[in-house]
């Protein structure tokens, strides 16, 4: 193989969502403040839906108590089953269809939203049995769901997303807002 | 002399009124003498009308006589051409057949067969073998014999079975019987004229019945293509419209729906004679088809930025080149063939080497115009590929049979691949942090699909084994990481564990985050083709 320089591990540090993915976040989900999602959008269309790093989840050293995947009382997503080259027989999800309820040891309960519309291929089981792994790893492998858009869409459902730009912009807008005196 | 019987009168009577040509008289004659068909067409008429005449001497020699005291010139209306062909009439000589001969001429001369459209007559002979062969000259094929196929317009099994129909009665009334299967196919005769033909054209190649090589004539008759069409309402389950299929009316769909159909029926919806056509078919171009050929190789891949096969989206090349087409182009030179299949024991992505002795592949050249090259010529058009480009370079390359395509797939599923990735970790390792790796034999992973590939694969959960791996440590955030794995084994998703979704992983091995910066694969483990000595 090539030979390698020392890399600088700080500056140039090698991800693989930086290499497939686009960064795209809704911000304060459903009017509440701060509830912030981000949809990791892969060049082959599919995307992750994860928390974004200022949800409130992963603020003030909150721990998960509960994380459930029945929204309601004939639909949990844990029954979802895909089958097939073209996914059969997964929930068609809507921008604001909920994904799941997480309930923290402060009592606050949060649900998570899907955020785009299109099919759902999987959510993440790992955060029943590894709770922590959403709050160590909100970016890999405490990802919430994997929603693959209709082909005809793919390319406008990010119409209602914001770039990383945009939401940094939100972001720095409320911490504006926040230091104001009232 | 023709091997008629005193039977076939009548039948022969009936055809030749009726609009049929000499040879298909013959046909329905079930004349299987192959040399019957090749004599000139002309000559056979006056051997069939003179086997006629022998019964009606008495009414032949009262015609001739009539004609005679038409002051012995030729009757009215009948144009001089058709005359000419014949030997002149002469007042006083004996007639016998001839006379009755003489009335008949133009009707069958002049008009276009009624069973076969003109396809045993002026479009089998040696001007139409002299235009096949001029066609199969051109394609400049390389070939040892060949196989002349011939498609007739559907058309012709419906005035086949009308003309097979009246024969029959008229034989039924003589008490002989005539099965379908007796009567020569119009297609049979063909070939009993045209092989022989088009072989002495080429310089006498054998025209055989099954070959690598095959000239495929085709006709068609726009004019009669409604003969058909009363078919679909005595039989319409025999044809069922398919989005495909320009006409309804396949050849098959004929055939099937002759079968059911009883005589009654057939004979109420088909006039016998059947219409005479005012033109023959009309002969569509000469195809030349040649078997594919298949070649093997093992190829190996020298740079990060080549797909396997080309990379278009939306009608947009994405990526320059591809390792398929880097091999095709001179391969498709050398064997002047159409176009090609590409095939390989697996793939790798765009971005990894292929390195060792290389991953086998396989080609089918479709249409090759040239069939065999010898071992010099494919050394030679190895070095050609291996010269073209400094990306890939092909080994044992050589040419196998059909099956090989099956060898091929096979070390797919079943073999074992060795690679060698680059791997950097988050944390500062040394090199004791890492050499437990080495220890680890076997180690069975549950991969779910990657998501890079999941968009275009179904969701499932593999196991697949990592047999063993050997570590080589670099610096404080890298490492190379030798592995020997089963087939289908994710490597990136083994070292960057894909969100957790394949466990255990690299980075769940060595409790830190981890990712992949390179990877060479550096053996396929199947061992076919079998190798050729440099």
């Amino acid at each position: 193989m090539d030979g390698v320089e020392q890399r600088d591990t700080e500056a140039t540090a090698p991800s693989v969502i930086d290499r497939y993915y686009t960064r795209w976040f809704r911000a304060d989900m459903k009017g509440k403040p701060c509830e912030d999602h981000c949809i990791l959008q892969h060049s082959n269309r599919l995307c992750v839906i994860t928390l974004a790093e200022t949800h409130p989840i992963l603020q003030d050293g909150r721990a998960i108590k509960n994380i459930n995947y029945q929204i309601s009382n004939c639909c949990s997503r844990l029954n979802n089953k895909v089958s097939g080259k073209s996914k059969r027989g997964g929930q068609f999800l809507t921008d604001f269809a909920p994904l799941c309820r997480i309930t923290c040891t402060d009592e606050t309960e949060y649900t998570i939203y899907s955020c785009i519309r299109g099919r759902l291929l999987e959510v993440n089981e790992s955060i029943l049995e590894t709770p922590t792994l959403l709050l160590e790893k909100p970016s890999t492998e405490g990802y919430i769901a994997v929603i693959l858009p209709k082909f005809e869409e793919s390319k406008r459902i990010t119409e209602n997303l914001l770039s990383r730009e945009e939401f940094e912009t939100v972001v720095s807008k409320r911490i504006v807002a926040q230091s104001q005196p009232s | 002399m023709l091997p008629l019987k005193d039977g076939d009168k009548p039948v022969v009577r009936k055809l030749l009124s009726s609009g049929c040509c000499a040879r298909c008289v013959l046909r329905f004659c079930c004349i299987s003498v192959q040399a019957a068909y090749r004599k000139p067409p002309q000559e056979t008429l006056e051997e069939l009308r003179a086997f006629i005449g022998n019964t009606e001497n008495g009414k032949s020699q009262q015609s001739a006589s009539d004609s005679h005291d038409a002051a012995g010139s030729e009757p009215p209306g009948e144009p001089p051409m058709k005359r000419a062909k014949l030997e002149p009439v002469e007042p006083g000589a004996a007639v016998g057949g001839d006379a009755s001969a003489v009335v008949k001429v133009e009707e069958e001369e002049s008009s276009v067969c009624v069973a076969c459209l003109g396809i045993l007559q002026e479009l089998s002979g040696p001007t139409q073998a002299v235009k096949i062969a001029e066609r199969v000259k051109e394609g400049e094929y390389e070939f040892d014999t060949l196989v002349l196929s011939v498609s007739l317009p559907a058309q012709l099994c419906v005035r086949e079975h009308s003309c097979w129909l009246h024969v029959k009665k008229e034989l039924r009334e003589k008490s002989a019987a005539l099965a379908k299967d007796d009567v020569i196919p119009v297609k049979e005769a063909f070939k009993w004229i045209m092989q022989g033909l088009v072989a002495k054209e080429l310089g006498g190649v054998a025209v055989v019945i099954r070959s690598l090589f095959e000239v495929s004539v085709e006709f068609t008759h726009p004019e009669t293509e409604a003969d058909c069409h009363f078919l679909a309402s005595t039989c319409a389950s025999c044809f069922k419209p398919t989005k495909n299929k320009q006409s309804v009316f396949t050849r098959m769909a004929v055939v099937k729906a002759l079968e059911k159909i009883s005589d009654a029926v057939f004979l109420k919806h088909y006039a016998f004679p059947p219409p005479r056509p005012s033109s023959s078919c009309v002969p569509q171009d000469v195809k030349c088809l040649h078997t594919s050929i298949f070649i093997a190789g093992r190829y190996n891949k020298f740079c990060r930025s080549l797909p396997q096969t080309p990379w278009v989206i939306d009608g947009e090349r994405r990526m320059e080149s591809s390792v398929e087409e880097l091999i095709a182009a001179p391969v498709l030179l050398s064997f002047r063939a159409a176009g090609f299949n590409f095939s390989s024991s697996g793939r790798e992505d765009v971005d990894v080497r292929t390195l060792g002795n290389g991953r086998p592949f396989a080609m089918e050249l479709l249409n090759p115009h040239r069939s065999k090259l010898s071992r010099e010529e494919m050394k030679h058009l190895q070095e050609t590929i291996n010269k073209s480009s400094d990306k890939i370079r092909v080994r044992d390359l050589q040419i196998v049979s059909r099956e090989a395509m099956g060898r091929m797939k096979e070390g797919e599923e079943a073999k074992t691949k060795s690679y060698t990735a680059l791997v950097w970790t988050q944390k500062a390792i040394q090199s004791q942090d890492i050499a437990f790796i080495d220890g680890i034999k076997d180690l069975t992973l549950d991969q779910k699909t990657p998501l890079r590939v999941l968009h275009r694969r179904p969701l499932a959960v593999r196991q697949r084994v990592v047999h063993r791996m050997i570590t080589r440590y670099l610096d404080p955030h890298h490492f190379h990481l030798e592995l020997k794995t089963q087939a289908g084994t994710y490597i990136k998703e083994f070292v960057h564990g894909d969100f957790g979704r394949t466990k255990p992983n690299m980075s769940v091995l060595l409790k830190m985050d981890t990712d992949i910066l390179e990877l060479d694969v550096e053996s396929v483990d199947v061992d076919w083709p079998p190798s050729i000595p440099e």
